[in-house]
């Protein structure tokens, strides 16, 4: 524990990303199994710890501390896990500290009244460092400015691979991740998956620019509908399937309609939506199925869904990946000729006349669960993350971004008991940066969501201002930004409010800074 | 809690401690006929006193900075060497805090105040220790008055930074040290640690650096950092004052390891105020645990309280049963202090309503 306090203390210091990324690798070529497959996971943000509730904190302060003065102390320092780490009393007759992995396997086979007295022995036995990183840790706190894919690219410098392979194997190990460890250090053979039923890494689109429309090729590119829907993975491999998100979490349990009878093996890239008899349902309509614990047969009935298919990467027991666009949209085709069903379809594909009229089938699309337009490279290999140039998105609305809630403030008359001032950020170098507040544009249901999920996720509060857990994406439309000194960020949007609520989009993947940025007036491109 | 307003013969005025019937100040924040100065650093040495009694080094450091402003006569002492003023007698004794840095030992009638100015009780190869004084009325400082600030050991913080030296060599370490005492200070624990490679200097350190060679305090070979080409400067340690980390000198710095030697690299929300990129807590102010001590220690029943965070040692000498005040000096903005009072609150962007 005490390796990777001081990992995640020179990391909350760290200035850029390779910095960062020197110093989780120097921590995962010496740290020892099984520890280090834990710190890595809490850092990529893939540890389930139950974690200790801010009250438990205090009342274990409170055993150690005189209360007026831990109330200073609060009031100078803002932050609890820090103050509490800072203010425990020295333990002088320690001779070990607790190891992470010790930390996770005990709070995982504690019962809950046996948490408090865990915690305080190892308060105890660490030092100011190690004290707050474990208090970071259980609290679920842990922002060190570590996205997942940096985490993993750490990883690849312990062998000789791509970050695009250790990403596929990611999806299919486990915390503390030993066979992976096994593989890259060279004692083991690649972990197989070929009957695994594992999420396969996306390839993700870059949001086209108007310097991008001069420099690209048209005839280079294949157009399809961006649908308003949530991007999903369906994996079917011996008569069993599941439905994995974006970022691998697998969501079959929300979904048994789509799933129930499927047949064929296939890894297949699409987009989940409310699929009627009469048509393609709204974004709104998707929403009232996700998030749910339990699925009604009511909700099931009233709101199918189904699978509106982009791409293939694994056919039977052929990788697809390695193939161009094209040919991979014969082999998609082919195979849902193959596999018809009444809850799969493609996605059709649009032809392509040049700008002008992509620009009017952009801002006029045929069907209001449509936000825009693709645009793929014909002979674009799938790769997985974001790479330059092969994928383009061009979204009806250019005003919307997806930003990270950061703090949340009580409204005003009626909505005086209810969080409903929100204020987001975008990231830059890892750290996410104010960008705006907005308190409209969500649903009265949707709101006491929002409120739901400050209560639960408070980190901090500073008067009537809660922090939050950066963990909820909220997507926002404007009307239009310009420089600001006045702000932090250096950028001012007009009329922000929340267009929606990304409950499925990580955090990690909201907009950089940069790209609020390039959409101010008379700036293009990186200029 | 209320403060009932004693009458002593020591008072908290406009412009400073003020002993009435020695009729001098103590580090008074405006020029004063008499004044004790307990040690260098610009918030208690300020130029244009009159007459000055104050250590040899104090007013070698005073006439460092301030030339023939440090004032018009000086009664250089050494410690222990007891003056008197009218009927009060005056004894300086060392205060550990920097080169020269002294507690004014003060007794009237029977009674004896200590004032201890800034003062530490950790180790520290550029001066000497704090010395104990027992007394009926003891005024100490706060400035890292919280149970929240216990400083490392310094010699670990060292380590640490030549720890980082080893592991980046393509880089350089640019450690941000205030002029009088930290910078010295860091740099003797770098020769104790083994460190014998020359040690470069922003502009603004040489003078007291050199000062304290003078004045017989080894820190090994120093050179001035202004006109060495960039790569000169790869692997090297560079000691600058904190302003300039942030300005374009420090630019012209082969990928600088940014280091911030200060007791608030304590807390993290102030090191990554301070943009610190490895922050080191070496203070040369006590830390709560050496406050507390020192409280206990000289045994006075009245404490007062000059600078800081001066409610929490308010409460904790009230908590031991003695009488205790905080007192409101004015001017008092510590060298280690300047941006004691940001909120430690994040931004929290407004909209435009
Ligand atoms: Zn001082
Ligand atoms: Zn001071």
């Amino acid at each position: 524990m005490q390796a990777f306090g001081e990992l995640l203390d020179r990391l909350s210091t760290a200035p850029g990303r390779n910095v960062r990324l020197d110093l989780i690798a120097a921590y995962l070529q010496a740290a020892p199994d099984p520890d280090r497959g834990y710190a890595l996971a809490a850092l990529a943000g893939d540890l389930s710890l139950r974690t200790a509730k801010p009250a438990m904190i205090r009342e274990l302060a409170a055993t150690r501390a005189d209360p007026d003065l831990f109330r200073m102390s609060y009031d100078y320092v803002g932050d609890l896990a820090e103050t509490v780490a800072l203010l425990w009393p020295a333990e002088f007759r320690v001779n070990a500290t607790p190891r992470l992995s010790e930390i996770i396997h005990a709070m995982e086979s504690a019962r809950r009244v046996e948490v408090p007295d865990l915690v305080a022995a190892w308060l105890d036995r660490l030092d100011a460092t190690g004290r707050w990183a474990l208090l970071k840790l259980i609290t679920g706190g842990l922002r060190v400015g570590v996205s997942g894919r940096l985490a993993r690219t750490a990883l690849t410098r312990l062998g000789d691979v791509g970050l695009a392979e250790v990403e596929e194997v990611w999806h299919a190990v486990e915390a503390p991740y030993a066979p992976l460890f096994d593989w890259l250090e060279g004692r083991a053979e690649k972990p197989s998956l070929t009957d695994a039923l594992t999420f396969r890494p996306l390839m993700l689109a870059h949001p086209l620019e108007v310097s991008d429309q001069e420099r690209l090729d048209l005839s280079d590119y294949r157009a399809e509908w961006k649908w308003d829907g949530i991007r999903v993975q369906l994996v079917l491999r011996c008569g069993q399937a599941r439905l994995f998100s974006r970022t691998g979490d697998d969501i079959s349990r929300a979904f048994p309609d789509l799933l129930s009878d499927l047949t064929g093996d296939a890894v297949l890239d699409g987009e989940l939506l409310v699929m009627r008899p009469d048509g393609i349902g709204t974004f709104n309509d998707l929403q009232q199925r996700l998030n749910r614990k339990t699925v009604t047969a009511k909700l099931q009935t009233e709101q199918p869904v189904g699978l509106r298919l982009y791409d293939i990467l694994i056919d039977g027991d052929r990788d697809c990946r390695d193939l161009a666009f094209d040919d991979r949209r014969q082999v998609l085709e082919n195979w849902a000729a193959r596999h018809p069903s009444p809850r799969i379809d493609l996605s059709p594909r649009v032809p392509l006349s040049g700008w002008e009229e992509m620009q009017q089938a952009r801002m006029d699309p045929p069907h209001p669960a449509i936000e825009g337009l693709m645009l793929k490279r014909g002979d674009s290999t799938y790769h997985a993350g974001r790479p330059r140039g092969l994928w383009f998105k061009w979204k009806r609305d250019p005003h919307r971004v997806d930003c990270v809630m950061m703090y949340a403030q009580r409204g005003h008359g009626k909505r005086s008991s209810l969080y409903s001032d929100f204020t987001f950020g975008a990231w830059r170098d890892g750290e996410l940066v104010p960008v705006g507040k907005a308190y409209f544009g969500f649903t009265d249901a949707e709101l006491k969501e929002l409120d739901r999920f400050v209560r639960t996720n408070t980190v901090e509060r500073y008067g009537p201002v809660r922090a939050v857990n950066q963990t909820l994406v909220l997507e926002v439309a404007f009307d239009g930004i310009n420089r600001s000194r006045r702000h932090k960020s250096g950028v001012a949007m007009r009329f922000p409010r929340i267009a929606r609520i990304r409950w499925d989009k990580p955090a990690n993947e909201a907009d950089d800074l940069e790209t609020l940025e390039r959409l101010i007036p008379g700036s293009f491109g990186d200029g | 809690m209320a403060i009932t307003e004693r009458t002593s013969w020591l008072e908290p005025r406009p412009g400073g401690l003020y002993c009435i019937p020695g009729d001098f100040y103590i580090d008074p924040s405006r020029a004063a006929d008499r004044a004790v100065i307990t040690h260098g650093h610009a918030d208690h040495a300020r130029p244009g006193n009159n007459h000055v009694l104050a250590t040899h080094e104090t007013v070698a450091i005073a006439e460092a900075r301030y030339g023939s402003a440090a004032g018009r006569s000086f009664q250089r002492v050494k410690y222990g060497e007891v003056t008197h003023m009218n009927d009060v007698s005056i004894r300086l004794v060392s205060a550990g805090h920097v080169l020269g840095s002294a507690q004014v030992v003060l007794e009237h009638q029977g009674q004896r105040i200590v004032v201890s100015g800034d003062y530490k009780r950790s180790r520290d190869p550029t001066c000497a220790p704090f010395e104990v004084v027992t007394c009926d009325i003891f005024i100490t400082e706060a400035t890292f008055g919280l149970p929240v600030f216990r400083h490392p050991v310094a010699a670990d913080e060292v380590a640490r930074l030549l720890a980082s030296v080893a592991a980046t060599p393509d880089r350089c370490h640019l450690v941000g040290v205030y002029a009088l005492g930290k910078a010295q200070r860091v740099i003797a624990l770098l020769r104790e640690a083994g460190y014998s490679d020359t040690i470069y200097l922003h502009g603004a350190l040489q003078k007291l650096c050199s000062l304290y060679q003078r004045l017989g305090v080894d820190l090994g070979d120093l050179a001035p950092v202004a006109g060495l080409p960039k790569q000169a400067l790869t692997g090297r340690i560079i000691m600058c004052p904190p302003s300039s980390l942030a300005d374009r000198w420090s630019q012209r710095m082969p990928s600088p390891v940014t280091a911030v030697a200060s007791g608030w690299m304590r807390v993290r929300a102030r090191a990554r105020q301070r943009g610190a990129e490895l922050p080191l807590i070496i203070s040369d102010h006590a830390d709560w645990d050496e406050l507390t001590a020192t409280i206990r220690d000289v045994q006075a029943g009245e404490i007062w309280v000059t600078h800081g965070r001066e409610d929490a040692l308010v409460h904790y000498a009230q908590s031991l049963g003695l009488e205790a005040r905080a007192l409101s000096l004015v001017g008092r903005e510590d060298e280690d202090d300047q941006d004691a009072e940001v909120a430690a609150a994040p931004e929290v962007a407004g909209a435009d309503d």
